[in-house]
């Protein structure tokens, strides 16, 4: 029972550090911006930085948790950042209480995104490993495309739908358009602040650790590890697969809505949702360390603030961008370095323990 | 009435008959084993059992239940679990887990409950976490509960694979190869370990073992199976004396 104890204590133990560190990195960048120390285009990526975590975080629950190579990412945050600011939009003179309708449009972009997850889970999670990861690439594209196409606009008669152009929405004078095609949303209203991103990386972490810590967190990874042996003790294979596979497009949704109400004009592009941006994601994880949620975090956080802060490089930039992302990689996977920084690690810990 | 009763079983794989008009009738608390040459049908008798492969013949009663052509997963429900030829564990998952996952269908909670830390959650992994320790004391492997499963010496993984199996709750355990690659003293202990198995869980066993010593040590009967066809059936001691058995399996 005390081993139990103690393996209990570790699992809570990582967790509490990862959310100490989150709150931490908080509780600085906010005296930083306060007291104006930092530069107004750092203070800019604060939000990015939010929904890039998130982003992070529960793309991982698919690739390191479920083993499931998932190239679509993008798409969930676009449907998440879409429905939202539409709702946002819609909205804006009704509720003028801007917590309230944020919240609104947060459940709203959130639960679109989750129904998307299940469609799009149903049929492609019967596929396996590379073939996934095209049919996934795929649907992210289709995603972005499909609204690109859309027109939406409103007037005395209620919503006009069409796919082909403005003229086509057959409004009265009165009407105005919303959603319109390649142009996208604009003026959705920016409700989203450092604040609002920093409380939703937690509960995306709360939610992630927790379910990874609980029976169907067990399942999931039965079946990473070993499927025809998670299925012969009776694990629903094709449940627990969809489950993850949802989850991570709900909270990748809930980065989309803080993406959208970070802008005023909401645009579906190549390198907003296109695949560009979900293998950006997956970089963040597989450098991160695949499975690791801390590293996830701050892989995020490294690869978002490095671009900003090497502008001044100018043309080297991407150089130095790329050289990073090779020595992440070592450092995360080398074998040499993870004895090397287990040794280290371990001796910073014990230290740890001894002040105590 | 048998707790197994398997009828005129087949299944071909393309022009291949893999296994052919098997038939066995297993009694409850039994020992049974499977022997007989390599390619002999014997994993693929287990993969039909077990729902993995789907029979073209025949018809497979668990305790009075039609259990032929169903689902892996609901097969596990109904009562048969196994243990694997080649192990297959949760390897990145620790000793408990392993074990946590097998009982997964024995204890529930909601997602909900799981995701919020409700009461409900703290109840039945506490619950779970108790079952799991005192099958894997039963294994003798309640020191190990905290180690990834990868990182277990082969015998204990083999242990590992038998309890994950028993914490499913079976009426029927079906075990591939247990001693394969043991020396003699862990196939000795696993011996003594399946007989409690037995005895203590008041369990059914079917397994399939090249080790004579441990076939003729514990098994009450045997089904000798050759080119996918039965070759010989009944007790132990008699079987392993039938000529036919000698020449096709056994040498002289």
């Amino acid at each position: 029972m005390t081993s139990m104890l103690k393996k209990m204590n570790k699992n809570t133990k990582s967790n509490l550090i990862t959310y100490g560190i989150v709150i931490a990195a908080f509780i600085i960048m906010q005296t930083l911006i306060s007291t104006g120390s930092i530069s107004s285009l750092l203070e800019g990526l604060m939000v990015p930085l939010c929904y890039y975590v998130i982003l992070a975080v529960s793309l991982n629950l698919v690739v390191g948790i479920l083993g499931e190579l998932s190239l679509g990412h993008a798409g969930f945050m676009c449907v998440g950042a879409f429905s939202s600011a539409f709702f946002s939009k819609c909205m804006r003179d009704v509720i003028t209480v801007e917590p309230l309708r944020f919240l609104l449009a947060l459940l709203i972009g959130v639960l679109v995104a989750a129904v998307f997850g299940i469609l799009i889970g149903i049929p492609v999670l019967r596929l396996k490993g590379d073939y996934l990861a095209i049919v996934t690439l795929a649907f992210g594209e289709i995603i972005k495309n499909l609204v690109n196409v859309l027109y939406i606009g409103k007037d005395s008669n209620g919503f006009h739908f069409s796919t082909k152009d403005v003229m086509a929405l057959n409004m009265e004078a009165d009407g105005t358009v919303i959603v319109n095609g390649p142009q996208g949303i604009t003026g959705t209203p920016k409700d989203a602040t450092f604040f609002i991103g920093f409380i939703l990386i937690l509960i995306t972490l709360f939610i992630v650790t927790n379910l990874i810590n609980s029976r169907d967190g067990r399942a999931i990874m039965s079946i990473r590890d070993n499927r025809i042996a998670a299925e012969s003790v009776g694990i629903n294979i094709t449940k627990y697969k969809l489950m993850a596979f949802t989850i991570s497009a709900a909270l990748a949704g809930a980065a989309g809505v803080l993406y959208a109400h970070n802008l005023s004009t909401l645009t579906a592009n190549t390198n907003n949702f296109g695949y560009n941006q979900s293998i950006m994601i997956l970089v963040f994880v597989v450098l991160g360390g695949i499975g690791s949620i801390r590293g996830s975090i701050i892989a995020a956080v490294v690869l978002t603030l490095l671009p900003e802060m090497l502008r001044g490089l100018s043309d080297y930039r991407m150089l130095i961008y790329a050289i990073v992302l090779i020595v992440m990689m070592l450092f995360n996977w080398a074998p040499k370095a993870i004895e090397w920084r287990e040794k280290y690690f371990k001796f910073g810990r014990k230290k740890k323990e001894a002040v105590k | 009435m048998a707790l197994l009763d398997v009828k005129n079983l087949g299944i071909s794989f393309g022009g291949l008959r893999a296994v052919n008009a098997f038939d066995i009738s297993i009694e409850k608390e039994e020992l049974y084993g499977l022997i007989g040459p390599n390619g002999a049908g014997k994993t693929t008798v287990f993969n039909l059992l077990t729902g993995v492969y789907k029979p073209d013949s025949g018809k497979i009663l668990l305790d009075g239940q039609d259990i032929t052509g169903k689902k892996t997963i609901d097969i596990s429900k109904a009562g048969v679990a196994r243990t694997f030829q080649n192990i297959r564990l949760f390897k990145k998952l620790s000793v408990l887990d392993n074990v946590k996952v097998g009982l997964h269908n024995k204890h529930h909670y909601s997602t909900f409950e799981g995701i919020l830390r409700l009461p409900g959650y703290r109840w039945v992994e506490r619950e779970m976490n108790e079952r799991a320790m005192e099958l894997l004391k039963v294994f003798n492997l309640e020191d190990a509960a905290h180690v990834d499963a990868a990182n277990l010496p082969y015998g204990q993984q083999r242990r590992l694979e038998i309890a994950r199996a028993l914490a499913t709750e079976p009426k029927l355990l079906l075990l591939d190869e247990p001693a394969a690659g043991m020396n003699p003293n862990e196939t000795g202990e696993l011996m003594d370990m399946i007989r409690l198995v037995r005895d203590n869980f008041h369990m059914t066993i079917l397994l399939i073992e090249h080790d004579m010593k441990l076939v003729s040590g514990i098994c009450e009967r045997l089904t000798v199976l050759n080119f996918g066809e039965i070759l010989a059936q009944g007790k132990t001691a008699e079987v392993l004396n039938d000529p036919q058995v000698i020449t096709a399996y056994l040498g002289e």
